[in-house]
C-alpha cells in the first residue's frame, strides 16, 4: 500500500498552520492521530497534495472542564486519554460510555475526538457523542475564531464545514444545567469494527424531570443523525415506560439505514429502538425493566 | 550409569519452548520481504475494477514515460512467451495476466517494475485500460441458468459454466436405505468463502543472473519443491539451475500452496531484465486474489430409523470455485475428501454427487487449515447429525453414541471407501461431556428458558484423514505425496536435519529435533533444523493438509533409525562384540548382560568420522523417504455453551470443551496451540467472517475492516483435555497430527450451540457466519437465514 507522493510540513505554531493550510488551497490536510487520514492515502481513496502534521503544535493535547463545567476537549487529546479520564467518568457518562468503544487499543493511542469529528464518517462514534451532548466545535482560521454546533459542523458524509485554511482547535461540550445521564451503545462484529449501530443517550434531568435530551445515531444513515424527535418526547417530564418507548419509536423511524453485509435495514432499526430502550432504562431510576 | 531422561534432553512429550520464537517475538525473523538484493526492482501488479468485462484496449505508454519505470508487462506481452496462461493444480488453466476478458474483481491485468514501488504504483494508475461491462455471475445458481454468459469461453468447445460433475458411494444401496427409513432428515446450507488470510501477504524476489543462467526464487511458498518443478515445467527453464528458498513464513493455512501471477511475472521481468525483482502483494490484494477457501452448498439427507440408527446418508454439493479452477488438491477426486463426511459414524452405505461451477470469483479453492473439503465435510456432516437428533426427537450426545464407529471395529471402511485406523470414540465423547457438565447444563437451559433467557450447547465430533497421503491416492501434477528427511551427524555428536517439509509457524524446528532426541538420544537442543531451500532439502512437498508430522515427521523417525542402525555397527567395533549382542537404550548401546559396557551415540558418531572398522564407509548421515500406508485419523470432540440475547441476536460464549485424541503427542505445548489456533479460527468462521460479493461481483471483505479475524478480546476461553491416546498404527511414533483438527470440527459446535438455543423456533439452518441480525432474524421469522444470495444493498 503505496500513497500518492506528497509534501509534508509539521509546523510548531497554530498560526503557521494556518498560513500553511492557506498557501495550500484545497489539496491541503491537517494530519492529528492519522488514523483515519493514513488509511485513506495508503488506499488511494485520498491523495492530498500537503499534509500539516499538527501534532508538533504545543498545548492541544488538554481535555480540561471549566469553572462552570464546560468540558474542552483539544485537537490533539486522544481517544486514550480520554477513555482513562476520571473527569470523564465523574461528569460525561455518554463520553465514558463512548471512549473504550472506539476502535481497538492502537488507534485510541493515536486518534483523536477532534479529527474524528472533522473526518465526519458517518459510523464515528464522537460524533453521535458529542451532537447528543448539544457540542460544538472551534474553528481558528485566517479571520479568526468561530464556534460551529456540532449539529451543524457535520455536513454530509466525510464532509464538515470547515473552510478548507480552517483548524478544529477544540470541541466544546456545555455545562450540565440538570443532573447528567447518559451512556452510549454500540452493535460492532468484533473489537476494533465500526458501528453496525451506535446510540448515544445524553439527559439531564432536574427534580425527576427531564430537562434537556440528546440522541444522536451512529452508522443508520448518510451521516451522524441527531433523533431530535425522539429527544423530544423525553422532554418535561420523568422518565416512563411510554415515553421512553415513544422516544425509542421515533429514534428507530429518525434512522435511515440501508441493508448491508452487516445487517438488514430492518433489523438496524430495530437496534436503534432496542438500545435507545436499554439506554434510558438503564438510566431511569423510576423505570422498570422495559429491555 | 543411568539411562537420559527423554524428557529433559527435549525427546517425545517435552512442552519444550519453540525455538523458532525466540527470533519470531523479537522481529528477527527474516521473512521474503526482509530480503534485499542489490540492484533489486519493485513490481506492483494493476487489478481488475470489474468482475467480468471484455478488454478493449490497453494503454502502458504513460506509464512508460515515468522516469524510474523498468518495465510494463501485459497479457500482449506474456502471450508472445506463451506465459500468458498458466496450468492449475487442478489441470486447468488461469490467466497470468489478462488478455481477452477479465474474469473476477481483483484479477491481474498489468505490471509495473521500478525503482521502487511507489514509482511502480504510480505507473498502474497510469495505464489505461478500456473495458466492456459483461453480466457478472455470483454464485452455482446463476451460473447454471439457461442463458448464463459462458465464463470460459477461452476455452473452445465450452458450453456450460460447469466445470465437473463427480460422484461417489453406491446410489442403488442408499435408495433402497432411504425407502426402508423411518424417517428423513434434510438440511440445506451455505458453508460461506472465507479466506485463510495469512499475515504475511504472497510475495517473491526472482533473482535471474545471466552470468550462471541460475534462477533463484525467494518466496513464501508452502511447497518449494513443487514450484520448483511448476518452474521448470512453466518457464520451461531446466531444474537443476532454480533455486527456491522459502524464507521464514508468516502464517499460510493453504494460502501459499498455489503458483499465483505474481510469482510468474516477478520471475518473467527478472529474466528480462537481468535484476532481482521483488514482488510483495498488499493485504487487499491478498484477499481479492489468492486461494480462498469453502463456498460450497450443501442438500443432505439421512435416512434413519426410530431408533436413532443412521441407514444411509445422501449429499449433493454445489462448488463455487471462481473463475478458474485452480483447486491446490493432490487428491484423485473433483471434490477433494468431502467424501471422508460421516467417517466416524457406523453407516452402512452413502451416496454423493458434486457439482462444481465457474462464477466471477476469485480462484483458487484451497485447504484453508484443512485436507482438502475435509472441513466442509466435517461441518456438514455435524449439522446433519445435529438436525437429524431434533427431528428424531432425540438427544444429540446420545444420538451420537448410537452412532459412532465402536472401538473395535478398527481398521473401519467408511461407506465412501476410506479406512480409519482407530480411536476410542465414545471415551472422547465422555471426557466432553462431563467436562461440560452436560447433565447439568440442560437443567440450567430448562430454568432459563423458564426466564425467557436462551442458553444453548452444540457438539461436533469428528474424525478426519490426515497426512496427503499415501501415494495410491494423491498426486500433485503426477508427482507422489511422500516427504523426506535428511540427518546429518556432526562428528561431536551435534546433528543437521533437513527435511521437505516447510514450516509456516507450526514450530517444525522445535518438533522435527524431538523426533531426532527420541530415537537417537541426541539432545533436541544440539539439532538444527533446516527447511525450504530446494538446493538443500531432500526433495519434499511442503507443509499443508496437517501432512507434516504423519508424513515428514514420520521420515524424520525413518532417518534417524537408519542412523541407529549404521551407529549400533560403530558400536559393536567399538566394544568388540557382535551387533547382536548390543541392547539400545536412549542414546546409548550397551553389551547385554553388561549393562557398564556401553557407548553413546556421541562416541558412535566420532567414530564414524575418526574409527570406523575397515570396509565402512565414513561419516553418518542419512536420507529417508516415507510413502505412508495410510492416512493418519484423529479424533476430536467440541462442545460450546452460548448464551443468545433474543433482542438483538448477539451469541456469547459460556464455555467450550476440546477433547482431542490425535496419537502421540510430541510436544504437547506446541500441540495445544495448534488445537487454540484452530480453535480461534473456527469461532472466527461461525461468529463473524467471510468473503462476499454484491451483485455486480464486488468483493465485500476486502480488506481487514470487511473481512473480521477475531482478537483476543472476543476470542473465548478453551478448556483443553488430552487424556485420551490412540497411537496410529501406522505411523513410526503414533503421532496422527492435530494442525487442523480444531478449524474442522471447530464451527459445527459453535452453530449447533447457537441452533439449540432457539430449537424452539423450529428454525433448521441459519447460514454461518452467524452475525446477530441472522440469528435476530431466525428468532423472529422463524424461518431458516441462508446467506447465499449477493449480498442485500438497498
Ligand atoms: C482500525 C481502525 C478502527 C477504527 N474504528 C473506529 C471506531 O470504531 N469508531 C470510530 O469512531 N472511529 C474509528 N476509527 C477512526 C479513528 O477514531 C480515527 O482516529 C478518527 O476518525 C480520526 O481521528 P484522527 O485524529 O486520527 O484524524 P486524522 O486521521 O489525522 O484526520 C482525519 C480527517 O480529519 C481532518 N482533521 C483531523 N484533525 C483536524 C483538525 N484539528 N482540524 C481540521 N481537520 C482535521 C484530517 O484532515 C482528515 O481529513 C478507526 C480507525 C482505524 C484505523
Amino acid at each position: 500500500m503505496y500513497p500518492s507522493r506528497f509534501r509534508y510540513e509539521a509546523p510548531r505554531s497554530l498560526e503557521e498552520a494556518i498560513r500553511l493550510l492557506h498557501e495550500g488551497g484545497d489539496e491541503a490536510k491537517i494530519m492529528a492521530g492519522g488514523q483515519s487520514l493514513v488509511p485513506l492515502m495508503k488506499l488511494r481513496f485520498a491523495s492530498p497534495e500537503l499534509i500539516v502534521d499538527i501534532n508538533n503544535v504545543p498545548g492541544l493535547d488538554y481535555h480540561r472542564a471549566d469553572p462552570d463545567g464546560t468540558l474542552r476537549v483539544g485537537a490533539l487529546c486522544r481517544h486514550a486519554d480520554l477513555e482513562r479520564s476520571d473527569l470523564l467518568k465523574q461528569a460525561q457518562p455518554t463520553m465514558a460510555a463512548a471512549a473504550p468503544l472506539i476502535a481497538d487499543p492502537l488507534v485510541r493511542n493515536r486518534g483523536t475526538l477532534v479529527g474524528s469529528l472533522c473526518h465526519a464518517d458517518p459510523q464515528g462514534d464522537w460524533a453521535s457523542v458529542v451532537v447528543a451532548l448539544g457540542g460544538s466545535v472551534v474553528a481558528r482560521g485566517p479571520g479568526g475564531r468561530r464556534a460551529i454546533p456540532a449539529a451543524e459542523f457535520v455536513t454530509g458524509p466525510f464532509e464538515n464545514a470547515l473552510a478548507h485554511d480552517e483548524i478544529a482547535v477544540e470541541a466544546v461540550i456545555p455545562a450540565p444545567v440538570g443532573t447528567r445521564s447518559g451512556g452510549y451503545l454500540k452493535l460492532e462484529r468484533r473489537v476494533g469494527d465500526f458501528a453496525t449501530v451506535g446510540v448515544a443517550v445524553a439527559l439531564e434531568t432536574s427534580d425527576g424531570s427531564v430537562t434537556r435530551a440528546g440522541i444522536a445515531l451512529t452508522g443508520v444513515g448518510g451521516s451522524t443523525i441527531a433523533a431530535t424527535q425522539a429527544a423530544a418526547a423525553l422532554m418535561g417530564g420523568p422518565l416512563t415506560p411510554e415515553s421512553i418507548e415513544r422516544a425509542a419509536e421515533a429514534a428507530a423511524e429518525a434512522a435511515q439505514p440501508r441493508s448491508d453485509h452487516r445487517g438488514s435495514a430492518e433489523y438496524k432499526r430495530h437496534m436503534v429502538r432496542t438500545f435507545v430502550v436499554r439506554l434510558l432504562s438503564r438510566d431511569g431510576a423510576s423505570v422498570g425493566k422495559a429491555a | 550409569m543411568t539411562a537420559l531422561d527423554e524428557i529433559k534432553i527435549g525427546g517425545l512429550g517435552a512442552s519444550r519452548k519453540r525455538v523458532e520464537d525466540s527470533r519470531f517475538i523479537r522481529g528477527r525473523g527474516n521473512y521474503t520481504d526482509d530480503i534485499v538484493l542489490p540492484g533489486m526492482l519493485h513490481m506492483e501488479i494493476l487489478r481488475s475494477p470489474l468482475a467480468h468485462a471484455r478488454i478493449v484496449s490497453i494503454d502502458t505508454s504513460k506509464a512508460w514515460q515515468i522516469p524510474g519505470v523498468h518495465l510494463v508487462l501485459t497479457g500482449e506481452m506474456m502471450a508472445t512467451r506463451n506465459l500468458a496462461w498458466m496450468p492449475t493444480l487442478s489441470y486447468d488453466t488461469q490467466a497470468v495476466l489478462a488478455t481477452d476478458k477479465v474474469r473476477f474483481q481483483g484479477q491481474e491485468v498489468a505490471c509495473v517494475i521500478a525503482d521502487d514501488p511507489y514509482i511502480a504504483k504510480d505507473a498502474c494508475e497510469a495505464i489505461e485500460v478500456e473495458y466492456e461491462p459483461l453480466p457478472v455471475i455470483v454464485n452455482p445458481e446463476q451460473a447454471l441458468a439457461e442463458a448464463a454468459p459462458i465464463i470460459r469461453d477461452d476455452k473452445t468447445g465450452t458450453t456450460s459454466n460447469v466445470i465437473f460433475n463427480w460422484e461417489v458411494g453406491d446410489a442403488a444401496g442408499t435408495e433402497s436405505a432411504f425407502a426402508r427409513a423411518d424417517k428423513i432428515s434434510r438440511l440445506r446450507l451455505h458453508y460461506p468463502r472465507s479466506h485463510p488470510s495469512p499475515i504475511e501477504c504472497c510475495g517473491s524476489i526472482a533473482d535471474f543472473n545471466r552470468a550462471t543462467s541460475k534462477l533463484t526464487v525467494y518466496m513464501t511458498t508452502q511447497a518449494p519443491h513443487i514450484i520448483r518443478a511448476a518452474v521448470a515445467l512453466v518457464a520451461e527453464l531446466p531444474e537443476h539451475m532454480i533455486r527456491i528458498v522459502s524464507p521464514d513464513i508468516g502464517g499460510g493455512f493453504g494460502n501459499k500452496v498455489p503458483v499465483y501471477p505474481g510469482y510468474v511475472c516477478s520471475i518473467l521481468a527478472s529474466i528480462l531484465l537481468e535484476r532481482p525483482v521483488k514482488w510483495i502483494e498488499d493485504k487487499t490484494g491478498n484477499l481479492i486474489s489468492t486461494g480462498f477457501a469453502r463456498d460450497i452448498y450443501l442438500d443432505g439427507e439421512l435416512a434413519l430409523r426410530e431408533d436413532g440408527k443412521i441407514l444411509a446418508v445422501r449429499m449433493h454439493v454445489d462448488s463455487d470455485h471462481g473463475a478458474f479452477f485452480s483447486d491446490a488438491q493432490p487428491s484423485k477426486f473433483k471434490i477433494g475428501l468431502l467424501h471422508s463426511t460421516f467417517a466416524c459414524y457406523d453407516v452402512p452405505v452413502g451416496h454423493i454427487t458434486a457439482r462444481g461451477t465457474y462464477t466471477n470469483k476469485a480462484p483458487g479453492g484451497v485447504a484453508y487449515r484443512c485436507s482438502f473439503r475435509v472441513t466442509e465435510a466435517m461441518f456438514f456432516q455435524e449439522r446433519m447429525i445435529h438436525q437429524a437428533a431434533i427431528d428424531l426427537g432425540m438427544d444429540a450426545a446420545e444420538f451420537r453414541r448410537i452412532n459412532l464407529v465402536p472401538d473395535d471395529a478398527f481398521p473401519y471402511r467408511t461407506p465412501f471407501g476410506f479406512l480409519t485406523d482407530s480411536g476410542q470414540y465414545g471415551k472422547c465423547l465422555d471426557v466432553g461431556l462431563k467436562a461440560i457438565g452436560y447433565e447439568d447444563f440442560r437443567k440450567q437451559q430448562a430454568q432459563a428458558k423458564a426466564n425467557g433467557r436462551l442458553l444453548g450447547l452444540g457438539i461436533s465430533t469428528m474424525t478426519e484423514p490426515l497426512g496427503a497421503g499415501n501415494s495410491r491416492e494423491y498426486d500433485i501434477l503426477g508427482i507422489k505425496m511422500f516427504d523426506s528427511a535428511e540427518l546429518k551427524i556432526h562428528m561431536t555428536g551435534k546433528a543437521l536435519l533437513r527435511t521437505g517439509s516447510k514450516s509456516q509457524g507450526q514450530g517444525h524446528e522445535t518438533t522435527w529435533a524431538q523426533i531426532v532426541a527420541h530415537e537417537l538420544g541426541i539432545p533436541a537442543e544440539d539439532v538444527v533444523v533446516e527447511e525450504g531451500d530446494t538446493d538443500t532439502a531432500p526433495f519434499g512437498m511442503g507443509t499443508y493438509a496437517s501432512r507434516s508430522t504423519p508424513v515428514a515427521g514420520a521420515a524424520v523417525a525413518m532417518v534417524s533409525r537408519k542412523i541407529r542402525a549404521k551407529a549400533r555397527k560403530l558400536a559393536a567395533h567399538l566394544l568388540e562384540v557382535s551387533e547382536e549382542d548390543l541392547e539400545w537404550e536412549l542414546g546409548r548401546f550397551y553389551v547385554r548382560g553388561a549393562a557398564d559396557r556401553g557407548v553413546t551415540i556421541t562416541e558412535c558418531a566420532l567414530a564414524a568420522y575418526t574409527n570406523m572398522p575397515d570396509g565402512m564407509e565414513p561419516g553418518l548421515e542419512n536420507t529417508a523417504y516415507y510413502d505412508p500406508p495410510n492416512l493418519t485419523w484423529p479424533f476430536a470432540v467440541y462442545i460450546v455453551t452460548v448464551e443468545v440475547d433474543p433482542a438483538t441476536g448477539v451469541w456469547d460464549v459460556l464455555n467450550m470443551v476440546a477433547v482431542d485424541d490425535c496419537g502421540v503427542r510430541i510436544n504437547p505445548m506446541i500441540v495445544e496451540g495448534q488445537i487454540m489456533g484452530g480453535l480461534t479460527e473456527a469461532y472466527a468462521m461461525a461468529n463473524m467472517q467471510f468473503i462476499t460479493f454484491d451483485a455486480e461481483g464486488n468483493c465485500v471483505g476486502a480488506n481487514y475492516m470487511d473481512y473480521l479475524l477475531p482478537t483476543a478480546w472476543e476470542t473465548p476461553g478453551y478448556e483443553l483435555h488430552s487424556e485420551v491416546v490412540t497411537p496410529s498404527p501406522h505411523h513410526p511414533i503414533g503421532a496422527k497430527g492435530i494442525g487442523e483438527c480444531a478449524a474442522v470440527g471447530g464451527p459445527a459446535a459453535f452453530v449447533n450451540a447457537v441452533m439449540d438455543a432457539i430449537t424452539d423456533t423450529g428454525v433448521r439452518n441459519i447460514d454461518m457466519p452467524l452475525l446477530p441480525d441472522r440469528v435476530w432474524e431466525a428468532i423472529t421469522k422463524r424461518r431458516d437465514v441462508s446467506g447465499a444470495p449477493p449480498v442485500r444493498t438497498d
